[in-house]
């Protein structure tokens, strides 16, 4: 299969940039559907693979060259954030793959919908609504898919810890239903 | 939420309202714990939600606190069915990560073993379809009997019938015992005896004709803007097969038409799949006359630890597009993995498909949607 040249999208979207790192376009913030809609004219038709990537708050340390001109090592902190991330291809001209991330911050996650533009979205945007718990503006049907709708927290973020009465129910009467009702962990 | 262009017939003195049913998750046509909450209007499927994540054990979560290779054994356990193309996928991603060179022989067993499950896999999903028609046991019957020729052969080569764990990165974890090849030839030579004698039991059949022709259709654009891969895209229309796009492996190396419907209704699902195993008997004979002797394994490295890089693998499993997306960073454990499964968007067009269906007809539409509730809720 041949490849899917990233060099057009770049051109027609300046602010977006190419991670090299991670082989994929980085959409500014406020335009992945419009570039959606731009890769799906340019014949993009398929959407593979969504899914969302966590990293935590991390110490990075570089190597910089300070104003006296000597290299020293600089220790700085890298933010968490969350990509959500799209695998497409082209069904049409069978090229790909070109990945385009969607970086949101940990608290208030927010991302675009692509599922208007790539029907393949709709359940892997709920899939990473409901692991990640990025918000997804746009989206027709937003709800859980895999965990229980009363499930309140994001597993598939790197600082979750699952507690440790998992697979307890309450029987539902007496004071352990009042305090079911306040929403009290009972041990 | 109702239906567009749906009106409730209102007439004096007959009150009428919508029906909600809850069909599963233990209701038999549903091949595993999967709901459907259907609104109905009579017979007629008014609105459907697909409700699922019983068995959700987070697969992803699991991979990511383990190393590489200790994940292989649980991604048989994806889609229990065709554990050889699970294995083969996730060792196609992390081959991808650090540069091993597949030794000959173990390109054709694995070509072998994967076309292996694709037979095991359509021939059993022809079953459970008939069996879903209502022609109880039979059909399906005919069918687990050559599936357990095959798994005979899956046994003796890995030890295991289902979960076979045979993959390794780099090549396969033992070579196959004196006698296989042989063994594995009288299958395929002995298989379109039974195709032929299926084909004339099932394709013509009048029953099948007039429940599958026409129910369920999925047009073509809709099938690809919904992601929809593998012997459903088929149906519809768009000749998409990845053994011929990416021509991963040694597909290049084998001569196979690629079978494809026009209506994209039932019916064409469930041709395609017949005609699909025919090809790949093709490419087992082939396959079978040009293995070399020699390695089974390639020069991999002991301690599985991949430099920083983010890889995509897929593969053409019997369901659809199988695919991996592993981001390493450096340790012995994938710091995020993450199964594209086939069957789990496949679903997305359930309720396009069924809506304006009879009750009757969603169990079959969802029968031809082959799905595997190990690979959907993860």
């Amino acid at each position: 299969m041949s490849e899917l040249s990233h060099e057009p999208l770049l051109k027609e979207f300046p602010d977006a940039h190419w991670d090299e790192a991670a082989c994929a376009v980085i959409a500014p913030e406020g335009e992945a559907r419009v570039m959606a809609e731009w890769l799906l004219e340019q014949g993009v038709d398929y959407c593979s693979n969504v899914t969302g990537v966590d990293y935590l708050e991390s110490e990075v340390k570089e190597k910089i060259t300070n104003d006296a001109g000597e290299e020293e090592t600089v220790t700085r902190t890298e933010p968490g954030r969350i990509d959500v991330v799209y695998h497409l291809y082209s069904m049409k001209n069978q090229t790909g793959p070109l990945v385009i991330k969607q970086r949101t911050g940990r608290e208030n996650s927010q991302a675009e919908s692509l599922t208007p533009v790539w029907r393949s979205c709709e359940l892997q945007e709920r899939e990473v609504f409901d692991l990640f718990g990025v918000d997804f503006k746009g989206h027709p049907d937003q709800r859980r898919i895999l965990m229980w709708d009363e499930f309140e927290e994001h597993p598939m973020r790197k600082d979750y810890t699952e507690p440790f009465d998992y697979e307890w129910e309450p029987t539902p009467h007496d004071e352990i239903l009042e305090k079911h009702k306040k929403g009290k962990v009972i041990v | 939420m109702v239906a567009p262009n749906y009106e409730l017939i209102e007439q004096e003195g007959l009150e009428t309202s919508l029906l909600e049913v809850s069909m599963g998750p233990h209701h038999p046509s549903t091949h595993g714990v999967f709901r459907m909450d259907v609104k109905l209007d009579g017979e007629n499927v008014v609105d459907l939600k697909p409700v699922f994540g019983y068995l959700h054990r987070n697969h992803e979560k699991l991979a990511e606190n383990m190393s590489y290779l200790a994940n292989m054994p649980f991604t048989d356990r994806l889609d229990y069915f065709n554990s050889m193309t699970n294995n083969w996928a996730y060792a196609l991603a992390a081959e991808q990560l650090v540069e091993i060179e597949v030794p000959e022989r173990a390109e054709y067993l694995r070509v072998i073993m994967a076309e292996l499950t694709r037979l095991v896999n359509h021939v059993s999903l022809v079953g459970f379809f008939v069996n879903d028609l209502g022609a109880l046991g039979t059909p399906l019957l005919y069918a687990f009997r050559e599936r357990e020729k095959i798994l005979d052969l899956f046994e003796q080569a890995s030890g295991a019938r289902m979960m076979c764990n045979y993959f390794r990165f780099g090549g396969l974890r033992c070579d196959v015992p004196e006698g296989w090849l042989a063994q594995a030839r009288e299958v395929v030579d002995q298989f379109p005896r039974f195709l032929d004698e299926y084909e004339k039991l099932l394709c013509e059949n009048e029953i099948i004709l007039s429940r599958t022709q026409g129910i369920g259709k999925l047009s073509r654009e809709l099938a690809v803007s919904a992601g929809i891969t593998g012997p459903m895209l088929r149906a519809s229309g768009v000749a998409y097969d990845l053994r011929k796009v990416d021509a991963y492996g040694i597909y290049d190396r084998f001569k196979f038409r690629v079978p494809y419907g026009e209506e994209g209704d039932c019916y064409d699902r469930f041709m395609v799949r017949m005609l699909e195993m025919r090809e790949s008997l093709q490419i087992l004979k082939q396959a079978l006359d040009n293995i070399p002797e020699g390695e089974i394994m390639g020069k991999a490295p002991r301690v599985f630890k991949p430099k920083p890089a983010e890889v995509y693998g897929r593969i053409e499993g019997p369901k659809g597009e199988l695919g991996f997306y592993l981001i390493a960073d450096g340790t012995p454990k994938p710091y995020r993995y993450r199964v594209r499964p086939p069957s789990f968007i496949n679903l997305t067009v359930l309720r396009d498909m069924c809506l304006g269906q009879k009750i009757a007809d969603a169990v079959v539409i969802l029968g031809s949607i082959d799905i595997v509730l190990g690979e959907v809720d993860r």
